[in-house]
C-alpha cells in the first residue's frame, strides 16, 4: 500500500539561543499511527515540539520537515495550525481578560474558515465538547488559563483540540502533574479526535499516560537524536531499565 | 520580543476623515470682548449668559496655559482660531442641510425619525451648533429635558443659570475659562426626581470646518432618585492642521440620583509624522451633590493628536460614589495624559479607578489621578487600579497617582502593572491558528476588558471593534 505520511522529519538540527539541542532527528509518522516519543529532560522533546509549531526562538540549522506534503518550516504557526497540525502545550499561558469562548471562535474561525462556521452552532459545540470533558459550563467565559489548575489547564489544551479538528496531535508532555481521573479525560478526548486520517506524536517521559493511549510505535530520544525505535514492548523496557542502557549504545554508534 | 517591522506597515487609515461640503457661517478669527458678544447675540442670549461669558473671558486672560501635562505641542495661536462656525441654512432657519444629514448617516448615526436608533436618544452637534435632537417626544412623556444647550436656554433659563458653571467655574483653568467664554451649544439633559431615563442619551460631536475650534458645553442633572446613562462620540475630518477642542461638561447628581457618563473619543489623531489631529483639551467634573448618588465615568479615548482630560468627581454627598473607568490607547505620535481625580468630601464616600493604557508606535501614555479625602472624609475608601501595556518598545508609559490624605480613617488601596504582550501569548494564540494581528488585538481586548464591561452593550461591541482597527499596523 502507497500512503503518503502526515509528518516526515529528516535529518533534523534545530536549538535555541545558539545551542544545538536536536542532532539529526529522523521521524516519519503516517495517517492512523499513534508514536510515543520519551526520554529524559534535556534529550530534546520540548525543543521538537516548539520547533514543530514554530516557536520563533527556536532556530532550525539543518533538515527538513514536511507536513502533508508541504514544507512545515516555510510557514508561520498560525498557517501550520490552519494546515491541521495540533499543540498541546506542557505549560499553557493566560491571557487575562480573553474568555475561552471569544477566544475559540476565533481560533475555529481562523482554522475552518470563517464562512464555514455558524456562531449559534459553535456555541453549542463549545458547550457540548466542555460538558464531555467534565467542565463547569461557566468555564467558557473564563479568561483563557488564568486561574486554572494543572487539570484544568491540560482539559483547555483537550477542548481546544476537539474544536479544531487538527490531522497531527502534539502532545507535549500533557500527562505531566495529572491526577487519574483527569488523565483518563485527557485520554478519551484523545481518542475522541482520533481517525483514520489522524495521527497523535506523544511526547512523555513517565509510561503512565502510554497505559491510556497505547501507542504503535515507541521511540526514545537521547541528546537530541533518537537511538531506538520499536514497538510498544519498548515502553515496558524502559520502565525496567530505564535509559542509561541506551545511552551507552548511542555512545558507540555516533 | 522580536521586533517587527512597524515602518513597512500601512498605518490604518482614519475613516472618518472626510469633510461636508456646506456653506458655513463664520465669525472671523480671534478671542476678544466683540467675538464674544457677537456669538452672545448670534445666538439670542439672555443678558446673564453674556456675563458669565465675558467674566470667563476676563478669567482666560489672566491665565496662562497650563504645561504640566507630559505633551508637547507648538504653541497655540489662540487669535488665529474661530471660535464659532454654524451651517448657514440652519442659522437661516431654513432646516437641516442634507448634506449634514448624509454626514451623520455615513457616521452611522442616522437622524431621520424613521431610521432613528433604538433605545438611544441623540443630539447631534455640527461645529459649533447642535444640529437635530431625537426621541423627543417619549422624553417629554417622563419630563426629561434633553435638548441642544441654545434651546435648554430658551426653554428652561433658570434651570441652566442655577447649574451652569456650579461644578466646573468658569474661572476653573485656562481651557475651562477659554471655553466658558466662547462655548457655542452642547446637550442639556435634566431628569426629574425619581425617573429612570428610560433610553440611552447621546451626544454626537462632529467637527468639520477648516480652522475653528469646538468648544461645547454638557450639563447633565439628575434630580433625586433619578437614573440617566449618557454616551458621547465624536470625530473630525482628516486635516493637516491642529485644530482646537476644549470643552467642558457638568455633571450634577442629587440625592439618590445616578449618572453614567461613557464617552468613546475617536478624533483625528494626526499621522504618523505627527501632522494635523484634534487637540483634546476637555475639563469633565461630576459632582456628587446629594447622599447615596452616584457618578461613574466611562472613557475609551482612541483618537486625538493630544489629549488633556482627567474626568472627575466630587463626592460631597455621605455615601456617594465616584468611579472612573478608563481606556487610552495612542498610536503614531499621539500624545494621551489622561486621569481622573476623586475629592472625598462626604462621609463613607466611595471611589473605584480602573485604568488601561495601551501605548504603540511612538506614542505617549501618561496616566495622571489625585485622591484626595477632605477632613469630613470618614471612612472614606477608594480603590485605584492602573495598568500599562507597551506594544512595541518607542511608546513611553508614565504613572503619576497623587494621594492627599486629610482623614485617618480614609483606606486606599492602590495597584499598579506595566507589561508588554508577551512572546509566548503571541505563539500561544498563532499555534491556534490566529494570525500576529488578530492575536494582538484579542490580548489588548482582553486587557480592557474591565472597562468596556461598563459600557452600554452596543457602545462596548463599538468600542472592541474600534480598538480592533486602531491596532490593525500598530506592531512594533
Amino acid at each position: 500500500m502507497n500512503i503518503a505520511p502526515l509528518l516526515e522529519i529528516e535529518q533534523l538540527h534545530a536549538g535555541v539561543a545558539g545551542k544545538e539541542i536536536l542532532r539529526g532527528l529522523d521521524l516519519q509518522i503516517y495517517p492512523g499511527e499513534i508514536h510515543a516519543l520519551m526520554g529524559p529532560n534535556g534529550s530534546g522533546k520540548s525543543t521538537l515540539s516548539n520547533v514543530l509549531m514554530g516557536h520563533p526562538a527556536y532556530e532550525v540549522t539543518h533538515g527538513t520537515i514536511r507536513f502533508l506534503g508541504r514544507n512545515l518550516l516555510e510557514l508561520p504557526p498560525e498557517e501550520r495550525a490552519r494546515a491541521g497540525l495540533f499543540l498541546a502545550f506542557q505549560y499553557p499561558v493566560a491571557i487575562p481578560g480573553v474568555t475561552v469562548a471569544r477566544f475559540m471562535k476565533a481560533a475555529v474561525e481562523a482554522v475552518r474558515g470563517r464562512e464555514q462556521v455558524r456562531a449559534a452552532a459553535l456555541l453549542h459545540e463549545m458547550r457540548e465538547t466542555a460538558r464531555w470533558l467534565e467542565m463547569e459550563e461557566s468555564f467558557l467565559n473564563r479568561a483563557i488559563n488564568e486561574g486554572f489548575s494543572g487539570g484544568e489547564k491540560k482539559r483547555m489544551e483537550i477542548f481546544q483540540m476537539l474544536l479544531l479538528r487538527p490531522r497531527l496531535i502534539v502532545l507535549d508532555e500533557t500527562d505531566s502533574g495529572l491526577d487519574v481521573d483527569a488523565l483518563k479525560i485527557v485520554a478519551r478526548g484523545v481518542h475522541r479526535a482520533l481517525g483514520p486520517d489522524t495521527g497523535v506524536l506523544l511526547i512523555t517521559h513517565y509510561e503512565r499516560i502510554l497505559n491510556h493511549i497505547p501507542p504503535h510505535k515507541v521511540h526514545i530520544l537521547l541528546e537530541g537524536r533518537i537511538v531506538k525505535s520499536g514497538g510498544p514492548e519498548l515502553v515496558a523496557e524502559i520502565e525496567r531499565r530505564g535509559y542509561d542502557w541506551l545511552r551507552e549504545s548511542a555512545a558507540a554508534t555516533s | 520580543m522580536a521586533d517587527l517591522p512597524l515602518d513597512n506597515k500601512l498605518l490604518q487609515e482614519y475613516a472618518h476623515g472626510f469633510v461636508t461640503p456646506v456653506e458655513e457661517e463664520l465669525v472671523p478669527p480671534g478671542l476678544n470682548e466683540d467675538i464674544v458678544r457677537t456669538i452672545s447675540r448670534k445666538k439670542g442670549e439672555p443678558d446673564w449668559l453674556l456675563e458669565f461669558r465675558l467674566k470667563a473671558l476676563r478669567a482666560w486672560q489672566r491665565k496662562t496655559e497650563p504645561h504640566w501635562a507630559a505633551v508637547d505641542y507648538p504653541p497655540i495661536d489662540y487669535q488665529s482660531i474661530r471660535y464659532y462656525a454654524a451651517p448657514r441654512r440652519l442659522s437661516a432657519g431654513e432646516g437641516m442641510d442634507p448634506e449634514i444629514l448624509r454626514t451623520f448617516e455615513r457616521l452611522g448615526i442616522p437622524l431621520h425619525e424613521q431610521q432613528r436608533l433604538q433605545g438611544v436618544a441623540i443630539d447631534a452637534v455640527f461645529d459649533s451648533v447642535s444640529v437635530a435632537t431625537t426621541h423627543q417626544k417619549i422624553l417629554e412623556e417622563h419630563g426629561i429635558i434633553f435638548c441642544s444647550f441654545s434651546e435648554a436656554v430658551r426653554r428652561v433659563p433658570e434651570l441652566v443659570r442655577q447649574y451652569l458653571g456650579s461644578v466646573v467655574p468658569p474661572g476653573d483653568n485656562f481651557f475651562a475659562a477659554l471655553n466658558s467664554a466662547v462655548f457655542s451649544d452642547g446637550s442639556f439633559c435634566y431628569v426629574p426626581p425619581g425617573v429612570r431615563c428610560p433610553l440611552e442619551l447621546s451626544t454626537y460631536f462632529r467637527i468639520n470646518a477648516a480652522g475653528i475650534g469646538q468648544f461645547e458645553r454638557t450639563l447633565v442633572i439628575a434630580d433625586r432618585d433619578s437614573y440617566v446613562s449618557y454616551l458621547e462620540g465624536c470625530t473630525a475630518p482628516i486635516r493637516d492642521e491642529n485644530q482646537l477642542h476644549a470643552a467642558v461638561v457638568e455633571l450634577v447628581a442629587l440625592e439618590g440620583a445616578t449618572i453614567k457618563y461613557s464617552t468613546v473619543q475617536n478624533w483625528y489623531p494626526g499621522d504618523e509624522q505627527g501632522r494635523g489631529g484634534i487637540y483634546n483639551f476637555v475639563t469633565k467634573r461630576g459632582e456628587c451633590r446629594g447622599a447615596r448618588s452616584r457618578i461613574s465615568w466611562t472613557q475609551v479615548e482612541v483618537g486625538s493628536a493630544i489629549t488633556w482630560k482627567y474626568p472627575s468627581c466630587v463626592l460631597r454627598g455621605d455615601d456617594s460614589v465616584g468611579e472612573f473607568y478608563s481606556v487610552a490607547f495612542t498610536n503614531k505620535r499621539m500624545q494621551a495624559d489622561t486621569g481622573t481625580k476623586m475629592i472625598h468630601i462626604g462621609r463613607r464616600t466611595r471611589s473605584t479607578i480602573v485604568s488601561k493604557g495601551i501605548s504603540a508606535g511612538e506614542s505617549r501614555n501618561t496616566y495622571r489621578s489625585l485622591v484626595k479625602f477632605l477632613p469630613g472624609a470618614d471612612y472614606a475608601r477608594n480603590h485605584s487600579q492602573c495598568d500599562s501595556l507597551l506594544v512595541g518598545n518607542r511608546c513611553t508609559a508614565n504613572t503619576f497617582p497623587v494621594i492627599e490624605s486629610e482623614n485617618p480613617t480614609a483606606i486606599l488601596e492602590h495597584e499598579a502593572t506595566t507589561s508588554r504582550i508577551s512572546e509566548e501569548q503571541l505563539f500561544y494564540l498563532q499555534s491556534r491558528g490566529l494570525d500576529p494581528e488578530a492575536a494582538r488585538s484579542l490580548i489588548v481586548n482582553g486587557f480592557c476588558r474591565e472597562v468596556f464591561q461598563q459600557l452600554p452593550m452596543e457602545f462596548a461591541v463599538e468600542a472592541v471593534k474600534l480598538l480592533e482597527i486602531k491596532m490593525e499596523g500598530s506592531i512594533g
